[in-house]
């Protein structure tokens, strides 16, 4: 992390810190020619203020070349279209080199689809709410003439609003019939099939009436109808899109471009996505491979903590399979690309996603059973009311009439409010907590989680090695830094980490696999395994090296993977909640158990494949257990789709971002404990929401039956019940 | 009641007129960035159009 607040860089009005750049990725694979002209979309952090906003565009249309600089500051993406052979990575540098962090976006063909669903629902809720203000000016006045106007003149009215009304519903509520004919078709119902009939039978009542000359027409009822639940669909929609943009951010922090060997011996960078199987790849090191591929040059410890959960760095020789996620350490390599074979890592691992997918398929949704219970209720009683109508004298046309009435004031306006409000408030809290909701489903199980699985490495630890102190002097650790600084490998990192800047050794090689060598003052050190230094290593809790200077007798360095701030915090949060928890990591079981001990875990579980963690999660399942996993590994993407719920960090797989229900971002666990608080409490309004959408049926139903529900009474009670439902999801926020 | 006749064309003519122009800004993506938007029209420097 670089310092950069001596130069004024980052938001002027410091609203936010320098944003630390991300993964280096190279961003000419992401510029899009445009007839000529070249294009790039920019996931631009740290910019909060119109400062920022005119900081930004001002130094990047100052570059040569630039026609269109445009900085989106709600989604914080930027587009940036010039003409010329301006290297992208000049563009992204200037925004970094300003403090804030860039880095190149692949065009998202799903985002655009989403936002185009989103226009259409804000489309069709604009015209609705004009239909609804407009009808129901038309409305009053009936209702306020009533005995006093003509019949001529009410039927007018009725015709006017008829008119606004028919083509406004065909258009507003195709989102509604389109769900409803797709599940009906498949022998279900979900909420939109009581929706989509009460409106429909609202407007034809309606039409029907009005062509008779009657004196109630229903048109303002079910165009308010839909108004209403047009504003839940958009805002639920809309929440959506912004909570997978921001997640797809994150995504974006990791290096996607790849360097690519052409035949000829030419290295060019492209996107991950453009390797074919077969392609020759060219790592460097610190990279991360983007790509599953088999060595075919070059020896080098990699550090594969994303793929396998293993802590300490393994050594990969030509002819060995290394999986995207793989860090490669010391030395690049050449791979050839591989296509993911059937007998895999991948294909397993996609093969328990796909289960995953089905089960969470499977599941039942409160509102789901809240619809079952509903509709074949509504509906007799609806039949019950034209049968007692008739029993009791009334003409077939008058008891048609009624037991319409009855299901349109019964529609399930509030009820099909009552989850979506309670969802889009929580996940809009969730948002701004810094957690991005997959959707409002999700919620739901995560309510009803009691029993949480950690991944260690990376989810409760850093994922990086921290050198213990205890027992070294200064004077050790300043030498051990002397060497260290020429490496890449992660225990050197941290070795130069707890000493600060400083001078380098002379004549520093490292050799894989065992360790560094160089002068010190003349004398010759060593800093690696214990083989390297030539003392027989006894094993200690976790990596360590051992330093040799001279004569003097080897010293051993040891490591442990720093557990993060606030894991504990987290954890006695979790055992206040009465949840329990437990490790399940495929790390070595001495770095397990120190974590474990140090946590105050006692249940854990080391060297676990992602086959054997799922079979944990099952083992879990079948004893009744509601399991959270929260996991950031390839290894854990099987075991996140296939637990009850899952949560996954910002700096995870992005497989492992898509197979989870949430993912939360920044530093700490904290989130963990955020979603589960919030998602109890969503699921105690949405619960809430139905008790009040019941009570509200229990008054309304025996007014429509005894048929005395005019459309005046169906217009109050129906925006009133929305009403109620809505304010009480927004308690959420008090 | 011949009132009628004229002053409800005209009332739904202007709620037509509103809803074309929420309809037009909204295609036009003036809603893409609010929190932008707002910013902007305290720069001193001409804006290009979208």
């Amino acid at each position: 992390m670089t310092d950069l607040s001596d130069t004024g860089a980052g938001c002027p009005s410091g609203l936010a810190p320098p944003t630390p750049a991300g993964a280096t990725s190279d961003a000419s694979p992401f510029v899009v020619n445009k007839d000529g002209q070249c294009q790039i979309d920019l996931s631009v952090r740290g910019a909060k203020c119109g400062g920022c906003l005119s900081r930004i565009e001002k130094a990047v249309s100052a570059l040569p070349g630039i026609s269109e600089a445009r900085l989106n500051l709600s989604s914080g993406q930027m587009r940036v279209v010039w003409m010329g052979n301006l290297p992208a990575d000049a563009i992204v540098q200037t925004i970094s080199g300003l403090g804030y962090g860039a880095s190149p976006l692949d065009p998202d063909r799903d985002q655009d689809d989403v936002k185009r669903e989103e226009r259409r629902l804000l489309a069709a809720m604009g015209v609705a709410g004009f239909a609804a203000a407009n009808i129901m000016l038309l409305s009053i006045s009936v209702w306020a003439g009533h005995g006093e106007m003509g019949a001529a003149t009410r039927q007018m009215l009725h015709v006017i609003s008829g008119a606004i009304a028919i083509p406004v519903v065909l258009f507003a509520g195709r989102p509604f019939f389109a769900s409803a004919w797709g599940v009906l078709s498949k022998g279900h119902a979900n909420m939109d099939v009581p929706i989509s009939l009460a409106v429909l039978l609202a407007l034809g009542v309606s039409i029907w009436e009005t062509a008779q000359g009657g004196a109630h027409a229903y048109f303002d009822a079910c165009v308010m109808l839909l108004f209403f639940l047009l504003i839940g669909r958009f805002l639920d929609a809309r929440l959506r899109r912004r909570a997978h943009a921001a997640a797809n951010d994150l995504a974006a922090l990791q290096a996607r471009s790849v360097n690519r060997i052409a035949e000829d011996g030419s290295v060019r960078s492209v996107r991950a996505k453009d390797i074919a199987p077969g392609d020759l790849v060219l790592v460097a090191p610190g990279e991360r491979l983007v790509v599953d591929l088999d060595v075919t040059d070059g020896v080098t410890e990699v550090d594969e903590s994303l793929v396998t959960g293993e802590s300490a760095p393994v050594i990969a020789t030509p002819g060995q399979r290394l999986y995207a996620g793989t860090m490669v350490l010391d030395h690049g390599l050449t791979g050839r690309a591989v296509a993911a074979a059937a007998d895999s890592l991948m294909a397993d691992i996609g093969r328990m996603l796909e289960a995953g997918e089905q089960r969470r398929g499977t599941y039942r949704k409160i509102a789901e059973r809240a619809v079952s219970v509903y509709v074949p209720l509504v509906h007799s009683v609806a039949a019950l009311t034209f049968i007692g109508w008739l029993l009791v004298g009334a003409g077939v046309r008058e008891a048609i009439f009624v037991a319409c009435s009855t299901l349109i004031i019964t529609c399930p306006c509030a009820l099909a409010l009552a989850a979506p409000v309670a969802q889009i408030v929580a996940s809009g809290r969730l948002f701004r907590n810094g957690v991005f909701l997959k959707s409002g489903d999700a919620l739901e199980r995560l309510a009803s989680v009691d029993h949480v699985v950690f991944d260690k490495t990376g989810t409760l630890t850093l994922g990086a090695p921290r050198l213990k102190r205890d027992g070294i002097g200064d004077r050790i650790l300043e030498t051990a830094a002397q060497l260290a600084r020429a490496s890449r490998h992660p225990l050197s990192r941290a070795v130069v980490k707890a000493a600060g800047p400083g001078p380098l050794a002379r004549n520093v090689r490292e050799h894989v696999g065992l360790g560094l060598a160089g002068e010190i003052d003349g004398l010759s050190a060593r800093l690696g395994s214990a083989e390297w230094v030539g003392v027989d290593g006894e094993s200690s809790q976790g990596p360590s090296i051992w330093l040799s200077l001279g004569d003097d007798a080897p010293v051993q360095l040891c490591f442990e993977d720093h557990i993060r701030d606030d894991a504990r915090v987290v954890l006695r949060g979790l055992k206040q909640r009465g949840l329990g928890f437990e490790i399940v990591s495929g790390d070595g079981a001495a770095s397990v158990a120190a974590a474990a001990g140090r946590l105050g875990i006692e249940t854990w579980t080391a060297k676990a494949a992602p086959s054997e963690k799922v079979e944990r999660l099952e083992t879990l399942r079948r004893a009744g257990r509601k399991v959270l996993m929260v996991g950031d590994g390839l290894n854990d993407a099987g075991a996140l789709s296939l637990a009850h719920a899952s949560l996954a960090p910002g700096g995870a797989m992005d497989l492992s971002q898509s197979a989870s229900d949430a993912v939360y971002s920044g530093e700490g666990l904290g989130g963990v404990l955020t979603v589960l608080d919030t998602a109890k409490r969503a699921r105690a309004t949405m619960l809430q929401n139905f008790g009040l959408a019941a009570l509200y049926n229990l008054i309304a139903v025996p007014i429509a039956v005894l048929g005395f529900a005019s459309p005046l009474v169906a217009a109050i009670a129906m925006s009133a019940s929305s009403l109620v439902v809505t304010l009480n999801a927004l308690r959420q926020n008090l | 009641m011949e009132g009628l006749l004229f002053l409800i064309p005209i009332a739904l003519f202007m709620g037509l007129i509103g809803l074309c122009a929420f309809l037009w800004a909204q295609r036009s993506g003036q809603f893409d960035d609010p929190d932008g938007a707002a910013y902007r029209i305290l720069e001193d420097d001409e804006d290009r159009p979208l």
